[in-house]
């Protein structure tokens, strides 16, 4: 064994967890890590703001399914990343975070630049810890790390003192860990996975709803033997798209407030709702009392207990990993002869389905009409990547039209703040994303308001080189703000109105490129110019403030309170 | 709203008590009551015992959510569960020579013991659960209560489980 420091010791237990990019940002409490971190091989990209960083690895995480690792000082640098904790903690991003702290003997003596991060982030990581010992820090992180990406992933919290960095032990990677209170269930109940098998041949509309837990545990090649294998419909939640693809037929896109009619129809008529790896969100499900009223039964299988009949009650709850548990189904499926029989049930079913989405279909097409419209757009950018991309959005409109427009073939292609919802975190999360798969074409769609919400990071994307296309859909609105004030505020703007900087300029300050398209005759060829100019790219494209994201069913309401275009 | 004792059995670390007590406050719950005690068995395990009340249905999903917590080891609600709940009290109660008799066989039909006595006052230790407490209280109240200090309520299942949940919910309901 060697003696090291606890900042070597942070090094080499980062390299024995294979790591090989850091985001962060360095500062007082941080530095010995910072200056061992110097002569290791780890890449660490340099940040504009701790915010970033967050972001940025978790969209390397979404992408790789690795955890995410930030390191940051402390006091203002870890409170800066509380934002993206609770973003990676709502969606179930596996991310480490380091964070420096004041030396154990000024902690609690509000010493400079000291924060009770582990305090500040306790409900919003999966777990934290604070290392009081540096004989304690080796095994720490390597359970920080199994924390991170095993059972439902979430962020894990390391607050390290100055001097736990500076003192020394003797080192040895742990090879294992030993949590007696954290044991997920991998494989599912084999006895309710029977009875959900019997559950589905019984019904007459059965309808698969897949939620970003399919992603996580790599199930998508399951998931689609299942669905295909009995020709029983797909419909996917926000954080969902891609884990089925979507030209196949018996996709029917995102479920929700702002789901197809056809789509959220089939919820109201199914008999038999099978959930997977989503969590019965209320953005997904409206008013619970009308949500899938003529489900005779419920199926939902979940690594979390805690999500099981936490909104929705569940009739047969089937903890365990997605790819376990539906391997274990399609098996039972495959050695059921019976469920031949029900197939052409389900198969009228499903001609059904795809009945009501051609009566109310996403958006109808509005030729001749003199302004970009969002479904042009959308249109363009599959156009022009092949529809080979990954994209991350931030939140607002422009996110609800790539979920609805955007046919996402594979899973990890789409990265979206789904359940926390926060402005900023696109342009990181794609630059993240990109560092992750330098192969790949990586676009980030965003909107006025929220592209100047971590703006700064388009200096890390220059730094660095980081091929990243932004598009922005500008019109000159918070447009979401927008669309309910008009709709459910007697058209009372307050505050939704923005002034917005010249982004052709800006980008040429930050040393990228800037494009603006204002008429739809200049959509695909400057989109092609752009796509084609290498480094990092702003597209402002200019869209009427009347563009609304529709059909939307109100905040809290039912599915018979769709509003429609 | 049903009262719940809850015991939850933890790593013996620091921090720990503020992730659990963290899931109540979060949800705005009050507890009640909380014990909180080094196991004597295995000193690497504490036990919280916990009292509160709220609906069924979100005390169990604060169940599953203590059950998440990396450093919680068991969690049981003894909601539906017959057990044994002993809290402990100590009372200063005001007294002169004309009601001293008396005093003494209220102390004595509860089975307390005097463990201190003053010129004017004598404190005494009563055990039981909770209604024999707050039964204690009221009939030493007309006396005059200088002090007094209540343990939380710590709990254990019966051996034999005769009255199981569906009846105490029955009574509980009514």
């Amino acid at each position: 064994m060697k003696k090291l420091t606890g900042a070597q010791i942070v090094i080499e237990s980062l390299m024995a967890e294979g790591v090989d990019i850091v985001f962060g940002y360095p500062g007082g409490a941080i530095l010995p890590t910072y200056d061992a971190l110097l002569d290791s091989k780890i890449r660490h990209i340099l940040v504009r703001h701790e915010q970033g960083a967050v972001h940025m690895a978790e969209g390397y995480a979404r992408v790789t399914g690795k955890a995410g690792v930030v390191l940051v000082t402390s006091g203002p640098g870890a409170l800066n990343t509380v934002t993206g904790i609770a973003d990676a903690y709502m969606d179930s991003t596996p991310l480490v975070v380091i964070t420096g702290r004041v030396s154990t003997s000024l902690i609690g003596n509000d010493a400079f630049q000291e924060a009770d991060i582990v305090g500040v982030t306790r409900p919003c990581t999966k777990h934290n810890y604070l290392v009081k010992d540096v004989k304690d820090l080796g095994r720490i992180i390597k359970e920080a790390f199994y924390i991170a990406t095993t059972g439902r992933p979430g962020p894990v919290l390391v607050d390290l003192p100055k001097d736990v960095q500076q003192a020394q032990c003797l080192f040895k990677y742990p090879d294992k860990v030993e949590l007696r209170g954290y044991k997920p269930v991998i494989k599912g109940n084999l006895r309710q996975i029977e009875r959900a098998v019997d559950a589905i041949e019984r019904s007459s509309k059965p309808l698969l709803y897949v939620g970003g837990g399919v992603q996580w545990s790599n199930a998508a090649p399951e998931l689609f033997e299942l669905a295909t294998g009995l020709g029983i419909p797909v419909t996917e939640t926000l954080m969902g798209l891609g884990s089925f693809p979507a030209s196949h037929p018996l996709r029917l896109g995102m479920l929700g407030m702002h789901g197809s009619y056809g789509t959220n129809t089939a919820v109201c008529h199914t008999d038999c709702l099978i959930a997977i790896g989503a969590r019965f969100d209320d953005r997904v499900t409206g008013r619970i009392s009308d949500f899938a009223p003529n489900a005779e039964c419920i199926i939902h299988i979940d690594i979390d207990p805690s999500s099981i009949s936490k909104n929705v009650k569940v009739d047969i709850p089937i903890v365990g990993d997605i790819k376990n548990v539906l391997s274990d189904m399609l098996r039972i499926v495959k050695s059921r002869e019976s469920l031949a029989k029900r197939k052409p049930v389900w198969a009228k079913w499903h001609e059904q389905i795809l009945q009501w989405h051609r009566e109310k279909p996403l958006y109808e097409r509005r030729d001749g009409v003199s302004h970009i419209t969002p479904v042009q757009v959308i249109e363009e950018l599959h156009a022009v990547t092949k529809g080979d991309c990954i994209i991350a959005t931030d939140v607002g409109q422009h996110q609800m039209w790539v979920a609805q427009l955007f046919p996402f073939e594979r899973p990890r292609s789409l990265l979206t703040s789904g359940g926390l919802g926060t402005m900023g975190y696109g342009l990181p999360a794609g630059i993240g994303a990109k560092l992750a798969a330098p192969d790949r074409t990586v676009v980030v769609v965003s909107g006025d308001g929220s592209i100047q919400m971590n703006i700064q990071e388009l200096a890390t994307a220059v730094e660095y080189g980081v091929d990243v296309k932004v598009i922005i859909m500008n019109n000159y609105f918070l447009g979401m703000v927008r669309q309910w004030q008009e709709k459910f505020y007697n058209e009372r703007y307050s505050y939704s109105a923005m002034a917005v900087p010249d982004f052709v300029k800006l980008a040429a300050a930050f040393g990228a490129h800037g494009f603006r398209i204002e008429r739809p005759g200049e959509l695909s060829a400057t989109m092609r110019e752009a796509f084609k100019t290498p480094g990092p790219v702003l597209i402002d494209i200019v869209i009427p403030k009347e563009e609304e994201v529709m059909p939307m069913i109100p905040p809290g309401g039912a599915m018979s309170e769709m509003l429609f275009a | 709203m049903p009262r719940h004792t809850i015991s939850v059995l933890v790593e013996n670390q620091f921090g720990v008590l503020a992730r659990v007590v963290g899931l109540f406050a979060g949800r705005g719950f009050n507890i009640q009551s909380l014990t909180v005690n080094e196991e004597p068995l295995d000193p690497t395990v504490s036990k919280i015992v916990l009292v509160t009340s709220g609906p069924d249905e979100i005390l169990e999903q604060i169940n599953k959510q203590l059950n998440k917590l990396i450093p919680v080891i068991k969690v049981v609600d003894y909601q539906a569960v017959d057990t044994v709940e002993r809290e402990m009290m100590l009372v200063k109660v005001s007294v002169d020579d004309r009601n001293r008799a008396e005093l003494d066989s209220i102390i004595s039909a509860f089975r307390g013991h005097v463990v201190d006595i003053g010129p004017r006052a004598v404190t005494v230790e009563v055990t039981g659960d909770t209604n024999k407490i707050q039964a204690f209280i009221a009939l030493v109240r007309p006396f005059g209560i200088k002090e007094v200090v209540r343990t939380g309520s710590v709990a254990m299942a019966r051996s034999v489980q005769l009255n199981n949940g569906a009846k105490r919910q029955a009574r509980e309901d009514s």
